[in-house]
């Protein structure tokens, strides 16, 4: 049974309790009281990017749309503005929430596979973490090398005069590619966070298991 | 004895080479000029950003900030600690808030610090640099060192989202900060308090993985600087400085455009009206050249 499967399963007919116990600041979810400002606050919803805004979605969480929630692009399309909130009147977490539902999909394997925020996230945290310390130029080329070589080499093309006007200006290192900034500790860096996912994991298996 | 010290946080995007070394090289000329000493918190690492969400989870999330906390309580024990950059300065006081409001977050921190042979006693208060500047030295501290007025040189105050929200500075509003422009006066240019996109946001990680999404806003923030009659932008943010900045051209070929306006950060200005070179001020770290500013770097001091 996939993770995703198993999770539906729990929480049968209650997708809402799913949110709250499995999802980063879920439990604030219930306090939406839909009004909408978050959404006229988010500047990529202006630009008709969500498929379902941050109010929609927390009335779809109530009303046990557990697919349609967690198969959408939309949270991916949160830029950390803010905005909303600070926007709030219920004063809900909402960006942490988008956050939060995201990273669930995810966990599941359900999050649209395609979705470049959804991949870029997880190629920027691994960045980071592996040697303590972000390598713009690996990053950026990852991002770049996502659809293949072919596609890389167009998107790296297409970059070039953005690239080069920040080599030039000494804001982005070629060496970077065989090396770059790190951390000393990187071992324990590593170790603390396999802790860390140890504890969490286990954090939340002991809330499905009530 | 220097007359402020703090823990100092320089952030992945200032190290040498890096996207925003042009930011750090006018940050430590800046400091020298107010006498304030930074001592690097040693082996620091990323704060994790908000992008990192889809892998990084709550607590791997708040362990990294702490590991930040930790190496600067036993390296740099009662110093405050200060970032440059707004997204280590929102990751870790997001963390440190987190952390104080729940036991079972900041034993659960405390267990997983103890793999990398580290605790947490106390936590540093997190500072932004603008915070102190303002809060610490304020702005008359800060006037006093000018002896190069920038005149005549009208600048937008972009404020931009992570440094203003959600925590921002204190004293100030969310929709319509004026610090920025307070700054801007300070070192005797024109600021624009009506700059209606002094908030927006840049599209910040979009600019990678989404690039269309984010130079959408990057348009409305340029178009406007230029519908107020700026030479420049400034801004406190290192992502800001550069999507603002290094995708002008993009953004020129998308919508037909002529955008080429030079966008700085609050510290270039203040490294060049305290008297300091072009050089001093990291000018030569711009893509698109700030030659208006170039040009009073190069003009002697009013002493």
């Amino acid at each position: 049974m996939s993770a995703n499967t198993a999770m539906a399963d729990k929480y049968r007919n209650n997708f809402l309790k799913e949110i709250e116990e499995q999802v980063e600041m879920g439990d604030w979810v219930k306090m939406c009281m839909q009004c909408g400002v978050c959404s006229g606050s988010c500047p990529t919803n202006f630009q008709s990017a969500w498929e379902h805004p941050p109010q929609e979605l927390f009335m779809m969480i109530r009303a046990g749309k557990r697919e349609e929630v967690l198969t959408t692009t939309s949270m991916w399309n949160c830029t950390s503005c803010y905005n909303c909130i600070v926007r709030c009147p219920r004063k809900l977490p909402i960006t942490h929430i988008m956050h939060g539902i995201a990273e669930y999909a995810h966990r599941l394997g359900v999050a649209p596979k395609m979705q470049p925020t959804r991949f870029f996230s997880g190629l920027f945290w691994k960045n980071a973490t592996k040697t303590g310390r972000v390598n713009e130029l690996k990053l950026s080329m990852g991002l770049y090398f996502k659809d293949g070589l072919v596609q890389g080499i167009k998107n790296g093309m297409a970059m070039q005069a953005v690239a080069l006007g920040l080599v030039k200006a000494k804001r982005l290192n070629v060496m970077e590619l065989f090396g770059g900034h790190k951390c000393k500790d990187q071992k324990g860096i590593q170790s603390m966070l396999k802790k860390a996912y140890e504890i969490e994991r286990s954090r939340k298996a002991a809330r499905m298991a009530g | 004895m220097a007359k402020h010290e703090y823990a100092f946080y320089p952030g992945c995007s200032s190290q040498k080479g890096a996207s925003a070394s042009n930011y750090l090289t006018s940050v430590e000329s800046m400091c020298k000029t107010l006498d304030v000493k930074l001592t690097e918190i040693p082996d620091w690492n990323c704060c994790g950003a908000s992008i990192g969400y889809a892998e990084a989870g709550e607590l791997p999330r708040h362990v990294l900030n702490a590991r930040n906390f930790a190496l600067s309580e036993q390296n740099l024990p009662g110093q405050e600690m200060v970032a440059t950059c707004a997204a280590c300065w929102l990751g870790a006081r997001e963390t440190r808030e987190r952390l104080t409001h729940s036991d079972t977050l900041m034993a659960d921190t405390r267990e997983a610090l103890k793999e990398a042979g580290l605790t947490i006693n106390e936590m540093p208060e997190i500072r932004h640099m603008v915070e102190v500047l303002i809060e610490d030295l304020g702005f008359e501290e800060m006037a006093k060192h000018v002896v190069r007025p920038l005149e005549g040189v009208k600048i937008a105050g972009y404020v931009g989202c992570q440094t203003n929200r959600p925590f921002g500075v204190a004293g100030e509003s969310f929709e319509n900060p004026v610090y920025l422009d307070k700054m801007v006066e300070m070192v005797g240019a024109q600021s624009i308090p009506e700059y209606d996109m002094k908030v927006t946001c840049c599209g910040g990680a979009l600019a990678f993985s989404e690039p269309e999404k984010a130079q959408a806003q990057i348009k409305d923030i340029v178009e406007s600087a230029y519908d107020h009659g700026a030479e420049m932008i400034v801004t406190p943010c290192p992502l800001c400085q550069a999507n603002v900045e290094i995708y002008q051209g993009q953004v020129n070929k998308t919508y037909g455009t002529k955008f080429n306006i030079p966008v700085l950060y609050y510290s270039q200005l203040m490294v060049v009206a305290y008297g300091g070179s072009a050089k001093d001020a990291a000018l030569n770290g711009q893509v698109i050249k700030a030659r208006r500013l170039e040009e009073i770097a190069a003009k002697p001091v009013k002493r």
